[in-house]
């Protein structure tokens, strides 16, 4: 039996994986290389067409800026990844925040508490969505579109018919209005580069001890280089002066870690728990869960209710970055928060996906957004080129499905 | 001749007036390829799902392993080691080999999946049935030909350390070069010892792979027999009804 041997992917150079690597693109596995190249001519494209483009300002404007589509992104991500939709997931946010100044400011509750009920009202939202939808089957886009609506009434409801109320608590302020000092964009850079270390090498002993190929280590350090260099390079931009004013402006935007913690926390449920092996899995073939013993109604009720949670996360952040909370908050951003999963790589048919797709997405939208605007083109134009992009990207989702799809009929 | 692995008599199932096992008896080895033929309409299937627990008899005898038992649910049925593969395999084409077969089994080690463990399993299992054509146990499912898909499914049994495997048609969607792959690996699952029946319309596949043949008829068990015993036109004879009852009451 010794003589035969199976591969796990793990074997071989450096040269052997990068073949591998170029072998699962063309199978149609092509992951967030889309979204990354249009990132990549995009910021190409703009730098060249607006002298604002690149300075250090707009720079960090971009990253304050995508913050919220990214973290609504996400918690599209846990949705999309069975193959539904949440519609209402913007709305929920809406609601979650209303119900937040109107405990905090009309009935005097603690702001801490206040968010607490805002999130447990997403997770409230959630499990109602995810009942209707995984045990009475009704289409989830039929359910978050009822949801879509109501929630728009409900929010007229309870702030009143073009009601804003503003926020002005400093800690909500903060998160999306202040920087971090110099030495914690360091630290933050240091804890990512170490903490991958150590994850892989924690990865690697595991494989190791079980007598199992590891990858080449020198692949290890090309990555911890490549984010050590990169992030390096955001660091020390964002540790800059970036001010037009007297007041000087420095340092990394404090929701830059909360992002990156979401994202860390999105990652590790998804790759290294049951749950998301367990979503993975139903999103694929629910039937096959089903008779793997899976209990597919209780996974699609926990995605439905994380991702309205998330939402309402997403909520407190543009609460934060405009400093108010108006009755008709969440409408249009649900669209670019699903546009910017799937232009991500995160697959509209479920079982294909993950957190990052979803961060590089909302970056591709949002520097649609900020460049479009820097040029001075109408607004019109900004909705018709996003729209584009999202036809695109759910086109090349479309066909790298059939790609892998057909080789079934491949003997 | 050993006790048998598995063991019926006097088994029955009706759907309401309907009843479509009359009274079966039924035998198979461990170490052996069993393989259950009929003509559509039989009662193979319905026999199956009795056996996985899916839809329990309504009457008999069923012996494991020379014990009384009464599988009530598929839960039963593989906690005493019996696996089915079923014609549609329920894999999961966006994950990869070993996700698949540890699907619902996952190995944990400290609140996490324990991937290596996985893997090395996995591996094991696949390299005790000598598969040799798949690139790697990593590989998404979706990139897999229908006979690799087979092996995958059937590798699944052996990890979950059945006794007994019975597989519905497993070769009825593959060409020539895949069910010659599926039907050695079939041979290589008897000869580590586990039980095989295998439910099949191609005749030739029977007689290469089985070493017991049984044969329903309109709910009946008409025949019983081992291939070496017997020839493609008598068991022809005993699926169509033109034959009867040769040795089988015995
Ligand atoms: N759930 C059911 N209700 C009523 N009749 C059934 C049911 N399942 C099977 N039958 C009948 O039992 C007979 C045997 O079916 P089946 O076991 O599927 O045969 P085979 O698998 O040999 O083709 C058929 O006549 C079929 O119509
Ligand atoms: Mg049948």
């Amino acid at each position: 039996m010794s003589n035969t041997s199976l591969a796990t992917g793990h074997e071989g150079t450096l040269r052997d994986q990068a073949t591998a690597y170029f072998q699962r693109i063309r199978s149609g596995e092509m992951g967030a290389l889309p979204a990354v190249s249009a990132l990549i001519l995009l910021a190409i494209l703009f730098s060249a067409l607006s002298p604002f483009f690149l300075t250090k300002l707009n720079f960090a404007n971009l990253f304050v800026q995508s913050a919220e589509l990214a973290v609504l992104a996400c918690a599209l991500v846990f949705v999309l990844l069975l193959g539904e939709i949440d519609l209402a997931a913007g709305v929920t946010a809406g609601v979650g925040m209303a119900l937040f100044v109107v405990l905090n400011q009309k009935m005097g509750i603690d702001p801490l508490l206040s968010v607490i009920a805002a999130l447990a009202f997403g997770s409230l939202t959630g499990w109602i969505i995810g009942f209707f939808v995984a045990k009475i089957r009704v289409p989830s886009f039929v359910v978050t579109l009822g949801f879509f609506l109501g929630f728009q009434g409900l929010q007229l409801i309870m702030l009143g018919d073009g009601g804003i109320y503003r926020v002005d608590i400093p800690a909500i302020q903060a998160i999306m209005n202040s920087n971090m000092p110099e030495w914690a964009g360091w630290g933050m850079l240091a804890i990512m580069v170490v903490g991958s270390f150590l994850i892989a090498l924690w990865d690697r002993s595991r494989r190791t001890r079980t007598g199992l190929a590891t990858r080449p280590i020198s692949m290890l350090f090309i990555r911890l280089a490549f984010m050590a260099v990169l992030g390096g390079i955001a660091v020390a931009i964002l540790n800059e002066n970036r001010s037009v004013s007297i007041k000087a402006i420095a340092g990394v935007p404090i929701v830059i870690p909360i992002v990156l913690v979401i994202v860390f926390i999105g990652t590790f449920v998804l790759d290294r728990t049951l749950f998301g092996r367990y979503l993975y899995a139903v999103g694929g073939n629910p039937e096959a869960g089903r008779r793997a013993g899976i209990d597919v109604a209780k996974i699609r009720i926990a995605a439905f209710m994380i991702c309205s949670t998330l939402a309402v996360v997403s909520g407190l952040l543009h609460a934060s970055r405009i400093g108010s909370v108006e009755s008709t908050a969440g409408r249009t951003i649900v669209l670019n928060g699903v546009a910017a999963a799937v232009v991500g790589g995160v697959s509209l048919f479920g079982g294909r996906g993950r957190m990052m797709n979803a961060i590089v997405g909302a970056l591709v939208i949002s520097i649609i957004d900020n460049g479009l605007g820097l040029i001075g083109l109408p607004a019109g134009i900004n909705f018709l080129v996003t729209g584009g992009v999202l036809v695109g990207a759910a086109t090349i989702d479309a066909l790298s499905r059939k790609r892998s799809g057909g080789s079934i009929l491949r003997t | 001749m050993d006790t048998p692995l598995i063991e019926l008599v006097g088994v029955k199932k009706s759907f309401g007036p309907v009843d479509v096992l009359k009274g079966i008896d039924f035998k198979a080895y461990a170490g052996k390829v069993t393989a259950l033929v009929g003509d559509n309409g039989a009662g193979k299937s319905t026999l199956i799902k009795g056996l996985s627990g899916v839809q329990p008899f309504d009457e008999g005898t069923v012996r494991f392993d020379g014990h009384d038992v009464h599988i009530v649910n598929p839960k039963q049925a593989s906690n005493l080691g019996i696996e089915v593969v079923y014609q549609d395999l329920a894999l999961c084409e966006n994950l990869d080999i070993v996700q698949n077969m540890f699907l619902g089994r996952e190995e944990v080690a400290m609140g996490t999946l324990d991937e290596a463990a996985m893997e090395f399993a996995a591996t094991k299992a696949l390299q005790s049935l000598s598969v040799r054509t798949v690139k790697s146990v990593r590989q998404k499912v979706s990139s897999l030909s229908g006979g690799q898909r087979q092996t995958v499914a059937i590798g699944r049994t052996v990890l979950r350390n059945a006794k007994l495997v019975i597989l519905d048609e497993p070769t009825a969607a593959l060409g020539v070069a895949q069910t010659e792959q599926v039907l050695n690996l079939v041979r290589r699952l008897a000869d580590n010892g586990i039980g095989v029946i295998i439910i099949s319309h191609n005749l030739a596949d029977v007689f290469q792979v089985a070493d017991f043949i049984s044969v329903l008829y309109l709910g009946g068990m008409v025949a019983s027999l081992a291939t070496a015993d017997t020839n493609y036109n008598d068991v022809v004879g005993y699926i169509t009804g033109t034959k009867s009852l040769e040795g089988a009451a015995s």
